[in-house]
């Protein structure tokens, strides 16, 4: 009886309470509530990243340095704009990391893509393959970037007896790290093995999208099966395949852990991509008005680059 | 039953009690402060010293203590930041422009005034080197800690080989023994360099030639200094030029590029101390460039030290002998809450008996009262060459600007030494160009 009466006054509350509340929700326009439901979200957004944003764009135009708050701030105009585009040395660390970027993406998509059309058919140990493939993309870029630089050493690095195997050349014979010519690859290398099985994944999906009656027709048709491959299966797989270049490409422009890890930049300035160079400047010499300009070049280069890129994605995705 | 619980309550209220008084006077007897400092042996060797601290004042003390490739990166954020995490730091020797400048570090010339603590008391070189801001004036914002300069270390039991002293002879016509010259060094690197000892391929020399943070800077130095490098015109500062890029200074970058290309481990492009040690701890290297502080480890080795190793300064070039200065002195933090606990530690590591004991544990004291005592020189195998490089280090820039100097440095050198890129007079003409244009920013005229 007692707890029919406590139930009954937590309705009673609750039916006294809503109508109140409803009459409130039922004044507000649609356009209110919508504001009243995203607001909390543009708050944080605007916190975390537009703040932030407006903040670097402001401190571009200033000498100001992180480490010397009680300096006064000056304002410079273009001067660090101008200094960064007409810096040699800023426009071969883009050089550095255009070769990264380029050459990560293009083994990474033309692999990645090889690796998914395999899988893609049924076979013994399919599943377990599958896992493997895709171990190394699961590990930490820092892990990464440690063990490698072991497989790398000269003489006890498993890499220079693989190389050293298959060519004779003796294994201390050549430096994967410390070399001119042969550090800009190894950074490549160790990149295609780290984020490979990530672009094959994507592709997976893109050639698990593709229905079976396409390819039935094709074969009642009497379609090749090379035919097959270039008229269905690359152009319903390419808007998947051009997601997975821009991911790749845009991550791999700010690439920096692993890089800083294997090679720390050197040899000299050899593996030196704009983001070691940034950080530099920013969190070593403390140069935070240089710093800032030269992270909303990069970002205005990601930026428009990838928004080129994306009316490309959606222009194929329309055919 | 009742009585069992009666008794029960009434000693859970004893043992309780108890424990209350013990944390109350815990909490009464003082607070904890925190060092920070660089993760390597004499870190450890502070952690024991510091247990007599805590004995004697009551004040309990906690250790941050981080890898060298991230000490000087994760402390100056700190700093700069504005943290409280550290109360008292044993900051590098360049960053005390830095520091005193941006009222980082508390000036402590009215404390060791109140407290009869005297820079005379140190070694002249330790005192400017880590305790003044500006240089050579009578500013101190730290109490000398951890002397340390460029050392080198050789494998005593090699040289000792009857066959080697035969074919060293043949070769090079005179007894293999410690190098007095770099040209000494280069021929013995390059002696040992490919030779089979026991029946493992052996190398010359491991030096460093680190890109990241400083490595390289710290070891071309050492050949810079001997073959007449100098930093400016010591009678118009900041005038570089002729100085940083002389004909001298050139042909002492060339040498360091002789002795990376012709005596160094496969693979050695990217060595600090870690990779030396490392080289030289599994027998691969004859000589390695390291400072003084892994010394006393070193010589403990079970597989390296004792009687296999030996120690040297850092030998003469064609304009004199110097020695890149490492150390550093320890400082109180302005943002620390702290502070009065901080200076009372750095009171009592003035100590004479804390610095004696701080020596016997395996740091590197800069107090007379050590270093000048008749019996420091036999004290270690090394105490000697400590001695001796003590009396001869220079230091790196130490501006507020250093950082972006070093970075200058390091970029300019390891392209000419480990990437080839440039001539040795490129290279130095490039570095005074680099370190005119961080001068000119500073506001500073020459």
């Amino acid at each position: 009886m007692n707890e029919l009466s406590a139930s009954s006054r937590i309705t009673y509350r609750a039916v006294m309470v809503r109508p109140g509340v409803a009459r409130r929700i039922r004044g507000l326009s649609d356009k209110t509530l919508a504001w009243l439901f995203i607001t909390p979200t543009i708050l944080l957004l605007l916190a975390i990243n537009i703040f932030p944003l407006l903040w670097t764009i402001y401190l571009s135009f200033t000498n100001y340095r992180a480490n010397r708050a009680n300096v006064p701030t000056i304002w410079l105009g273009a001067d660090w704009y101008r200094s960064i585009l007409t810096d040699p040395d800023i426009w071969a660390a883009m050089q550095v990391t255009a070769h990264f970027v380029i050459w990560t993406v293009l083994i990474e998509t033309v692999l990645g893509f090889g690796l998914a059309y395999l899988i893609d058919k049924k076979f013994r140990g399919h599943g377990m393959w599958t896992t493997i493939i895709l171990l190394p993309m699961m590990l930490s870029p820092a892990v990464v970037g440690n063990f490698w630089t072991f497989l790398y050493q000269p003489q006890i690095g498993l890499f220079n007896y693989v190389v050293a195997f298959f060519t004779g050349r003796a294994a201390s014979s050549f430096q994967m790290l410390g070399d001119v010519t042969l550090s800009p690859w190894a950074i490549v290398i160790v990149d295609a093995w780290m984020w490979t099985p990530y672009v094959m994944l994507i592709c997976l999906a893109g050639l698990r999208s593709i229905p079976d009656y396409i390819y039935e027709a094709a074969e009642v048709d009497r379609a090749t099966k090379w035919r097959q491959f270039w008229s269905i299966t690359l152009p319903m797989a390419l808007p998947f395949i051009m997601l997975a270049v821009l991911f790749r490409g845009i991550e791999n422009f700010k690439m920096f852990d692993m890089v800083n890890l294997l090679t720390g930049g050197g040899p000299g300035s050899t593996t030196e991509v704009a983001s070691i160079t940034l950080k530099r400047a920013a969190f070593e010499s403390w140069r935070t008005g240089y710093s800032s300009a030269f992270a909303i070049i990069l970002f205005v280069t990601v930026f428009g680059l990838a928004n080129i890129y994306v009316k490309a994605l959606n222009r194929v995705k329309s055919r | 039953m009742k009585r069992t619980m009666k008794t029960l309550v009434v000693a859970c209220g004893a043992v309780a009690a108890a424990l209350g008084v013990g944390a109350g006077t815990a909490q009464a007897q003082g607070k904890t402060i925190t060092l920070c400092w660089a993760a390597w042996d004499p870190a450890n060797a502070l952690v024991e010293l510091s247990k007599d601290f805590t004995a004697k004042s009551g004040i309990g003390m906690k250790f941050e203590f981080v890898p060298w490739t991230n000490y000087a990166d994760r402390f100056l954020n700190e700093l700069n930041s504005h943290g409280s995490l550290c109360d008292l730091i044993i900051g590098d020797s360049q960053w005390i422009g830095g520091a005193a400048e941006n009222g980082q570090y508390v000036k402590l010339n009215d404390f060791f005034k109140k407290e009869g603590i005297s820079m005379d008391d140190y070694m002249p070189a330790t005192v400017v080197g880590y305790s003044e801001w500006p240089k050579n004036t009578p500013n101190y914002w730290a109490l000398p800690a951890m002397g340390d300069a460029v050392g080198w270390t050789y494998r005593k039991d090699w040289f000792a080989r009857p066959d080697v002293q035969k074919d060293f002879k043949a070769k090079y016509g005179r007894e293999i023994g410690v190098p007095k010259t770099l040209d000494e060094l280069k021929d013995i690197a390059q002696f040992f360099q490919g030779r089979e000892i026991d029946g493992k391929k052996v190398y010359g020399a491991s030096i460093y030639t680190e890109r990241g943070s400083e490595g390289i800077t710290m070891g071309v130095s050492n050949y810079l200094y001997d073959y007449g490098f100098k930093y400016d015109d010591p009678k118009k500062p900041y005038a570089m030029d002729g100085f940083v890029n002389s004909a001298n200074a050139v042909k002492g970058l060339e040498a360091y590029k002789e002795l990376y290309k012709c005596c160094t481990p496969p693979g050695a492009s990217n060595s600090y101390m870690s990779e030396g040690l490392d080289a030289f701890k599994s027998g691969q290297v004859a000589l390695q460039m390291n400072f003084f502080a892994f010394f006393p480890g070193l010589y403990k080795d079970p597989n390296v030290g004792g009687d296999k190793i030996g120690f040297f300064v850092n030998p003469a070039g064609p304009a004199g002998q110097a020695t890149q200065l490492g150390g550093q002195g320890i400082s109180v933090v302005s943002y620390s809450k702290n502070q009065a606990e901080a200076l009372q530690y750095i009171k009592w590591f003035s100590g004479g008996d804390v610095q004696k004991k701080w020596w016997a544990l395996g740091g590197y004291s800069c107090a007379k009262s050590v270093l000048n005592d008749p019996s420091f020189p036999n004290s270690a195998p090394f105490a000697k060459e400590f001695l001796q490089s003590m009396g001869m280090v220079v230091d790196f820039w130490a501006e507020p600007s250093y950082a972006q100097l070093l970075q200058a440095e390091q970029k300019r050198v390891h392209d000419y030494v480990v990437a080839d890129k440039g001539t040795a007079q490129e290279a130095l003409d490039g570095l005074v160009k680099d370190w005119k244009a961080i001068f000119k920013e500073e506001g500073k005229k020459f």
